[in-house]
């Protein structure tokens, strides 16, 4: 019978001319993909939960633990919503409103995703750091900016406002008027035709650009290490505080590398489940970052 | 919001106003979106060059004959080089894979493909620190064999790689499901093999995904901060990229220097994704489409 | 024999689409396989070219068995439905493809090039790109293209099928005569009854994955071997359990030996021919082909009652194949 197997496979590949071929460019995908994705996040986790939750209990005894992983996840759930709304207005504004400039505002738009973060956290710094003519005002009316939370919350907006415009666009820009058009002629108008005709069916878009931001602010790390000030239970965000657990001694923490990998694989985790969620929002197929 | 299709049939009356409560809406919403952007972006965009340029030209010569920028350039590039070259040749074989091939376990292949995006830099870092540091997995294979990982070059060009290998691929997939496989029939029945009807038929129809997938995937590379950061060993001047560079310059109370050097990474950038935009409109209308 | 296929079986799935099919096409021939969506004939073109590869079965390509063989290999040329110009190269590039792949000299391809754009009537066009030729030049590109190699056999898939009705009548005529000139044996796929009765020297009625006649277009239309041949290939209307060709149901005001009762329920000129739709006594509707002469000549009217009798009828028995043929 494994001969009668061996012989029926043995013929299936002789008479099946691209096998060779589909067979190498899997091995290659899987090889590339597994050793380079698969493996260093397996690490993470052996690491980190290996042994149980001891690392993860040792790491968020560190000194401003709690307080930076809550940080990041109030900010990133903030700049979601933030940049949900602004980021579907842009869209809107950019599709629907022909307006002079359109076309280079639409390219500043897409700016954040062409800087550098870490240019991203300078060029904050240099307009509303404590120096500037900016940020000096804001500082003599009381108001911090940078080494403050305002600081990471316009770094953040920055970075991630790109996700959603360019994951609303497209829908907007191929949604059908007629059903709009339907609604102006039973008397609705405006902002009701916009709740009740466009609002849905963008709503897997908006949804979906925003878990993007959500996901990649809680990892944000360039634009937020030079904006921040990294001050613990005030400003400090959860990825610069694994740095920190990796360098020990700064502030007092124990540190080590696992505890610094317990902490990363319940970032990374939360961040992955998010774009898993995403994926599935928009029907399941790779999108374009375009 | 209604376009205007027709027009109002008298002065004042209550389509006239509605319309132009239309229209008023619609400038303060175009307003709004303008304030946002110049806020956020363009405000901050305006500071850099303003800051960078501020020392004037002399300056700038005198940054980049400085030993040290010039090397933490060159790291930056070479760095950026090999990560696109690996990315963009093996994420043409994953690209293949999902688009064209069927079998049970693809959308684990496409999920590790995203998977990228949702790290944090920082993890990544720690993830090669994990696999090739002080007792790491493949630590003692590595320091038999004398070679260093991490605190050296190689870890660094490894954690790149890590965050540059979603962008090629997920231009490229979405371009080969369009495409489909006709022409490469075509081209199998007219006596080409596989290998040359990729070269001659598959490759030249993905052309503009790709460079923009490269282009993404080389902007992504220039800018990394975070991974190189833990690996490179926070300390060492000779492993220290352009980005790196900036932090030094800032801590190290030369801003100046910090500014210029960030407005040329952005600056690259920027150019960079330009032209590949230019080039793709033009290859556009080459092909008459 | 230029193609033969043996006992070839191919599956998607669960969905059988081709069933021990076996077909001997003979050299210089244009055989046309026709049936509707999904009967499996593009598929039994498809395994034909080496672009699928059947479950079972053997395929031979004049006399050599090509079934291990890559299209590369096989010597065939192929027209796809959507042209599947490669859209980065001009006219001329398109053509010569074939010719680069099997790096003939440089002088030899642009003279055969310009002779297949001569033949195909694209002379003057060859610095075009696809995206700007309409689809009727695109496809006659695609059969320069493959003609450029001097296949074998030509397979074309529905061809015509994305181009509009006139131009596909002209294309139509156009292959006729090109096949005429070439004598390449060339297979061709088509739903469309019309297309296969006015191109082929045979045709092969493809329904659910099997061939159920294979044969001359006229043994076709009068000695159809099952049913679905009869109602596929040329028009039918029901005659009690029996099936009759329209043209072939003989009407006359006066009562003469078998003829039977009808009334006629509407007349629909339809330019040259005419087509009367009638009820029999018994409720049955019918449709009788005449020309406008007969009609005139009858002076038929709604309403009126006139007398039918068929000519030939072709009644199906039990199982609904193998149909007897009686003449009246």
């Amino acid at each position: 019978m494994v001969a009668d197997a061996r012989s029926r496979i043995a013929g299936r590949a002789r008479r099946d001319p691209g096998a060779s071929s589909r067979w190498a460019l899997r091995s290659t995908a899987f090889l590339y993909l597994g050793l380079f994705v698969l493996l260093p996040v397996a690490v993470i986790l052996q690491r980190g939960y290996g042994s149980g939750l001891g690392n993860l209990e040792d790491a968020l005894h560190s000194f401003g633990a709690w307080n930076a992983i809550r940080l990041t996840v109030v900010l990133a759930v903030v700049t979601a919503i933030v940049n949900g709304v602004f980021g579907t207005l842009l869209a809107y504004v950019l599709v629907r409103i022909p307006f002079p400039g359109r076309e280079i505002v639409s390219a500043i738009v897409d700016l954040p995703f062409a800087i550098p973060s870490l240019v991203a956290g300078v060029m904050l710094v240099a307009l509303y750091g404590p120096t500037s003519v900016v940020g000096g005002w804001f500082e003599d009316h009381g108001l911090k900016i940078i080494f403050a939370v305002p600081g990471i919350l316009l770094a953040l907006l920055f970075v991630t406002l790109p996700l959603v415009v360019r994951s609303v666009q497209p829908v907007l820009s191929e949604l059908d008027r007629e059903e709009e058009e339907a609604a102006h002629t039973l008397g609705a108008h405006g902002w009701t035709t916009f709740r009740k005709i466009v609002l849905p069916a963008l709503r897997p878009a908006i949804v979906a650009g925003s878990l993007l931001v959500f996901a990649r602010s809680l990892g944000e790390f360039g634009a937020i290490v030079f904006v921040a000030g990294n001050i613990p239970n005030q400003t400090l965000t959860a990825p610069v505080f694994i740095t920190q657990l990796l360098s020990p001694g700064s502030y007092g923490q124990s540190g080590g590398p696992d505890q610094a990998a317990a902490v990363a694989g319940l970032l990374f985790g939360l961040a992955f489940i998010v774009v898993l969620l995403t994926e599935k929002l928009i029907s399941g197929r790779l999108e374009r970052t375009t | 919001m209604s376009e205007a299709h027709a027009q109002p049939l008298a002065s004042g009356g209550p389509a006239d106003r509605a319309a132009s409560r239309g229209r008023g809406v619609r400038a303060l919403l175009v307003g709004i979106a303008l304030l946002y952007v110049l806020v956020l972006i363009v405000a901050p965009l305006g500071g850099i060059i303003f800051y960078g340029l501020r020392s004037g030209l002399g300056a700038i010569t005198d940054t980049f004959s400085q030993q040290d920028v010039v090397h933490a350039f060159y790291l930056t590039f070479v760095i950026m080089l090999i990560a696109v070259a690996v990315t963009t040749v093996l994420g043409l074989a994953v690209a293949f894979v999902l688009a064209r091939d069927r079998f049970r376990g693809k959308s684990f292949l496409s999920a590790l493909v995203n998977l990228p995006l949702a790290v944090s830099p920082v993890v990544v870092g720690l993830m090669a620190i994990l696999l090739f540091g002080r007792g790491g997995w493949f630590e003692p294979f590595f320091t038999a064999q004398g070679i260093r990982i991490v605190f050296a070059l190689p870890s660094m060009i490894l954690v790149t790689i890590f965050i540059s290998i979603p962008f090629v691929i997920r231009e490229i997939v979405p371009l080969l499901e369009e495409l489909g496989t006709e022409e490469e029939q075509a081209a199998w029945t007219l006596g080409a093999s596989r290998l040359q009807t990729f070269f001659r038929i598959t490759l030249p129809n993905i052309r503009w995904g790709l460079f923009y997938g490269m282009a993404l995937s080389a902007a992504r590379s220039i800018g990394e901060v975070g991974a190189v950061l833990v690996v490179s060993g926070l300390l060492q001047g000779q492993t220290e990229t352009a980005t790196l560079y900036i932090l030094r310059a800032f801590d190290q109370y030369q801003p100046e220097r910090g500014y210029i050097v960030a407005l040329m990474l952005a600056a690259f950038s920027i150019l960079l994704l330009i032209g590949i935009e230019m080039f793709k409109r033009r290859g556009l209308k080459r092909a008459g489409e | 024999m230029a193609i033969s296929v043996r006992g070839v079986t191919k599956r998607f799935g669960d969905f059988v689409a081709l069933d021990e099919v076996s077909l001997a096409i003979p050299s210089g021939s244009l055989t046309v396989l026709l049936g509707p969506s999904g009967s499996g004939k593009s598929t039994l073109l498809r395994v034909i070219a080496g672009l699928e590869l059947p479950d079972s079965g053997r395929v031979s390509i004049f006399d050599t068995d090509a079934t291990d063989l890559p299209p590369q290999k096989r010597g065939v040329g192929f027209v796809f439905q959507h042209y599947a110009s490669f859209k980065r190269m001009n006219v001329r590039d398109n053509v010569a493809f074939g010719m680069k792949i099997q790096k003939r000299p440089k002088n030899e391809i642009r003279a055969r090039v310009d002779e297949l754009l001569g033949l195909v009537q694209l002379q003057g066009l060859a610095e075009r790109y696809p995206s700007q030729l309409s689809g009727g030049q695109r496809q006659r590109m695609a059969l320069a293209r493959a003609l450029a190699v001097e296949p074998k056999v030509l397979l074309l898939d529905e061809p015509f099928g994305a181009l509009d009705a006139r131009v596909r009548k002209d294309l139509r005529t156009w292959l006729r005569r090109l096949h005429e000139d070439v004598q390449v044996t060339t297979v061709l796929v088509t739903h469309d009854q019309e297309e296969a009765m006015e191109v082929a020297d045979r045709i092969a009625v493809v329904n659910h994955g099997r061939i159920e006649q294979y044969g001359k277009p006229r043994d076709l239309y009068e000695h159809p071997a099952t049913e679905f041949v009869m109602t596929f290939v040329g028009p039918v209307t029901r005659f009690r359990e029996a099936y009759i060709r329209p043209h072939d149901l003989d009407v006359g005001r006066e009562p003469r030996g078998s003829y039977e009762e009808a009334t006629v329920e509407k007349v629909v000129h339809l330019g040259f021919e005419v087509r009367v739709e009638l009820t029999l006594a018994e409720g049955d509707r019918l449709e009788a082909q005449l020309t406008k002469r007969e009609v005139e000549g009858l002076e038929l009217l709604e309403g009126q009652r006139v007398f039918v009798s068929p000519r030939r009828l072709t009644r199906v028995d039990q199982n609904g194949s193998a149909p007897h043929v009686t003449s009246s």
